[in-house]
């Protein structure tokens, strides 16, 4: 008998048993009855839209790419991806001038950095959040990142050749955040793979990953950008470098979204990608680096799972190195979506769900009584800190600080 | 990456033995793809229900009557009634408290209003010691305006076959009626969401207006999703008794279930990797070494014991082709008939033969692999073969009674090596 073993279907689609089991993991269904929940907007609205496109659901836009109904799935189906695509396909709406100045964080960045203080203090301002709340549907209660004077592109290049001494070397994908808003965290990226024997190289030509692009529909520009990426990555790892990026969201959007959503084949280099955590853990659990801590440093952390990081799977990772630090107290937070996904929360229509969705997190926040709340992504962070006042940093910056520079170097064999 | 135990499959099983094993000290971890078919759960845990279509008064009393590679006759007579006490306090200590007893049989209420003899009932759904003893004269079911997942009429006539008298009531809660857009897309669990907090005062209003003089109240399953707290609360709002009866899926208990064992498992030290996959196992000798996952990739996770608790065919803890019926994750031997047609049943209400297939394993639980015993993979759960869990009420049964089972082997096994070691330092 001739047939086929296997059920092959775009994403997965012909796997969906019906079960239902990802509409209680969504976290928009649970705050806005608008949203069909992730198996009508996925897998059953699919099968609609595939007779007729007319069938295409508006409402598919509250979807925040959270991809927690995949991780929920028993039958791997990638439900996320087909709402996304779905987007991208049948919305045909123009995209609108707030969008694309969201979407375009590199664009706006280069931009807000060479008027940095000028643009800090403007965008504190109560009049210009009343002003881009009305005028272009940006939420006034959102506090607008900072932009830093100096980015973490023009460091690097100034201390391009203390880099050359180490034997060893990774490629960093910054990322817009750490280039225009937080290069401390680069900084201490470089810090500590320095102490531990690896030189950190520029990726060379840097795009933004495209996250933001993609959730705002601007699809070719992603496109663009994601193949500049792909080719400073093969240069990258012609070398033999890995590359390594610390956001969660950028690593999960080069590895996962490249392919499933915009269509680009990214396996020559997909499993040189990696987080900075999950990097260093491995290689001090292989016994390859060590890591020397301070002995006051001391701190209850609690660290929050980002719906990309639970996607990737990772957590283990940025939880271990944490781990590692003698008198931190690690306190489990429950992995759910801090209701930010990147510019998702800054849109006025979104802004109300978008605290909905976040309230149980920061409760258990208020609850655990630390002194600091780890993630890996930054705008988790920016969401937790408005949220809860807390002091959010990404793991790296929190083991830099609990680093013994001088030890940590003489462990590794470097004077 | 080392543990002392990995499980693969974190439902029921899975969970069920984490935790047993890291109460023992072990370092556990939990590989789950996806969850679990513990979203289903009726509010019961069969432990022997039927026998050739025959209930089943007395479990301990029959099990000898089950074929030898039934799951039940593994265990052993002697190990059952410790294993049930020891999986009541183990499911209490995660927040689930139950009624029943592993001695005798009581009976569920079921969505049709039939009842189902069981071993373990949740203390917030429907059951009673016998269907012609079920304590009260006159019930009202309750149901929300529009609600689709819940059938009162059934409920009706079969409560109404046992002697009660009984009305139906349709309620109309405000909260409800603004949260949900669309009844055809709303399971129990997002009703359940709703309420929390205020809204549950809301509710018990509604409930004991309609009730009028009823001594019990049935309502659907839709509070309590992540503990037992709210439908506590709700009770002690509501004038008459009131019980819960099982909608259709998701279900509010199986959801809360799920959260409660994890947060539990988790609680105690166990890593649980949600949404993770084993995509290669490594043997020697017989014993699996280490294993690969999709999103661990180069990093293996090795171990001493593995447990495969991945599930029935739902969960692709088995997975059938036109030709035979394999275990996806390690290719464990499954056992099976022949030929196809031997299957099933044409009549779909008859004993179905494929739900006894499963993973074939030695006396002590433990995988085979091409007819040859894996010394450190044991099988527990639904994942086993030898049972039929539908026409026997014995699935959850199974699933707990395995899954402990297998824990005390592991747990004896290390005490029995250190012991060793011990024994040849000194």
């Amino acid at each position: 008998m001739d047939y086929q073993i296997e059920n092959i279907s775009p994403n997965n689609l012909e796997d969906c048993t019906k079960c239902t089991i990802c509409t209680v993991y969504c976290p928009v269904s649970a705050v806005n009855p608008d949203y069909p929940g992730p198996k009508k907007a996925g897998p059953d609205g699919e099968r609609y839209r595939l007779k007729n496109a007319s069938f295409y659901d508006k409402a598919l836009k509250f979807c925040l790419n959270c991809k927690r109904c995949e991780v929920s799935c028993p039958s791997n189906v990638r439900i996320g991806d087909i709402i996304q695509m779905a987007r991208l396909k049948y919305d045909t709406r123009p995209v609108s001038l707030r969008d694309k100045m969201l979407a375009n964080t590199d664009f706006m960045g280069t931009l807000a950095t060479k008027f940095s203080p000028i643009v800090n203090t403007t965008l504190k301002m109560p009049v210009t959040k009343r002003l881009l709340h009305m005028t272009m549907g940006i939420d006034r209660h959102r506090i607008m990142p900072r932009y830093t004077s100096e980015t973490f592109d023009d460091w690097m290049k100034k201390i391009a050749p203390s880099q050359d001494v180490f034997k060893n070397f990774v490629a960093y994908f910054h990322g817009c955040f750490v280039n225009y808003n937080n290069p401390k965290l680069g900084k201490d990226f470089v810090h500590i793979m320095n102490a531990i024997g690896y030189g950190v190289k520029p990726l060379g030509k840097e795009r933004c990953c495209g996250v933001a692009k993609i959730a705002n529909k601007l699809i070719s520009e992603a496109r663009r950008d994601a193949k500049t990426n792909i080719r400073s990555m093969e240069t990258a790892m012609a070398k033999g470098w890995n590359v390594l990026a610390t956001s969660s969201t950028c690593v999960f959007t080069m590895r996962e979204e490249y392919p499933h959503l915009l269509g680009i084949d990214n396996t020559a280099v997909r499993n040189n990608i990696s987080l900075a955590t999950t990097f260093i853990n491995k290689l001090v659990s292989d016994a390859k680096v060590k890591l020397v801590f301070r002995d006051d440093f001391k701190a209850r952390i609690c660290y929050h799972t980002p719906c990309h990081m639970q996607k990737l799977g990772w957590k283990i990772h940025s939880v271990s190195l944490l781990n590692m630090i003698p008198r931190v107290t690690l306190v489990p937070l429950e992995s759910m979506c801090c209701g930010m996904a990147g510019t998702y929360g800054f849109k006025k229509e979104n802004y109300e769900f978008s605290q909905a969705i976040g309230q149980d997190l920061f409760d258990n926040i208020y609850r655990a009584g630390a002194d600091i709340v780890a993630t890996d992504c930054e705008t988790c962070k920016w969401q937790i800190e408005a949220n809860t006042g807390m002091r959010v940093e990404n793991p790296i910056t929190i083991v830099a600080e609990a680093l013994d520079w001088e030890a940590t170097r003489k462990a590794n064999g470097l004077t | 990456m080392k543990y002392d135990v990995i499980i693969i499959g974190g439902g029921l099983s899975g969970l069920m033995a984490g935790i047993k094993l890291v109460k023992r000290g072990f370092s556990v971890a939990i590989l789950s793809a996806g969850q679990s078919a513990l979203h289903f759960y009726s509010g019961s845990f069969g432990l022997l229900g039927k026998i050739d279509g025959h209930e089943v008064t007395e479990p301990l009393q029959v099990i000898d009557n089950l074929p030898h590679n039934h799951p039940y006759r593994r265990i052993g007579i002697d190990a059952i009634p410790f294993l049930a006490e020891d999986a009541k306090m183990l499911l209490a200590e995660a927040g689930l408290t139950f009624t029943g007893n592993h001695l005798k049989n009581h009976y569920r209420l079921t969505p049709f209003g039939t009842c189902e003899p069981t071993w373990l009932t949740l203390t917030d759904y429907a059951s009673c010691v016998h269907p012609k003893k079920m304590g009260w004269k006159k019930a009202t079911i309750v149901n929300f305006k529009g609600y689709r997942d819940f059938f009162p009429n059934f409920l009706q006539d079969g409560i109404k076959a046992n002697g009660l008298q009984c009305d139906i009531a349709e309620i109309d809660v405000p909260e409800v009626t603004h949260m949900i857009k669309d009844f055809s897309e709303t399971r129990a669990t997002s009703i359940a969401k709703i309420f929390k907090g205020k809204t549950l005062d809301t509710l018990a209003a509604c409930i004991n207006r309609a009730a009028g003089k009823s001594d019990v109240v049935f309502m659907p399953a839709v509070v309590g999703l992540e503990s037992e707290q709210p439908i506590r609360q709700l009770k002690d709002m509501v004038i008459p008794s009131l019980m819960c009866v099982p909608t259709l899926p998701l279900s509010v208990c199986g959801y809360r279930s799920q959260i409660c064992l994890r947060r539990y498992f988790e609680k105690l030290g166990g890593v649980f990797f949600l949404g993770d996959k084993v995509t290669k196992g490594f043997f020697q000798d017989y014993r699996l070494k280490e294993i690969e996952t999709a999103n661990l990739e180069d990093i293996h996770l090795r171990a001493d014991h593995f447990i495969l608790s991945t599930g029935s065919f739902f969960s692709q803890g088995l997975v059938s082709t036109p030709e035979c019926i394999y275990e996806p994750t390690l290719n464990a031997d499954v056992l099976q008939t022949q030929t196809r047609i031997d299957w099933c049943s044409k009549n779909i209400l008859e004993p179905q033969r494929f739900m006894e297939f499963g993973v074939d394993t030695d006396e002590n639980f433990r995988i085979k692999i091409s007819g040859h015993a894996i010394e450190n993979v044991y099988a527990a759960g639904s994942v086993l073969g030898g049972a039929n869990p539908v026409q026997e009420g014995s699935g959850g049964g199974i699933a707990i009674l395995t899954a402990l089972h297998v824990a005390h082997s592991i747990s004896r096994f290390a005490h029995i090596i250190q012991r060793i070691d011990q024994f040849n330092k000194e």
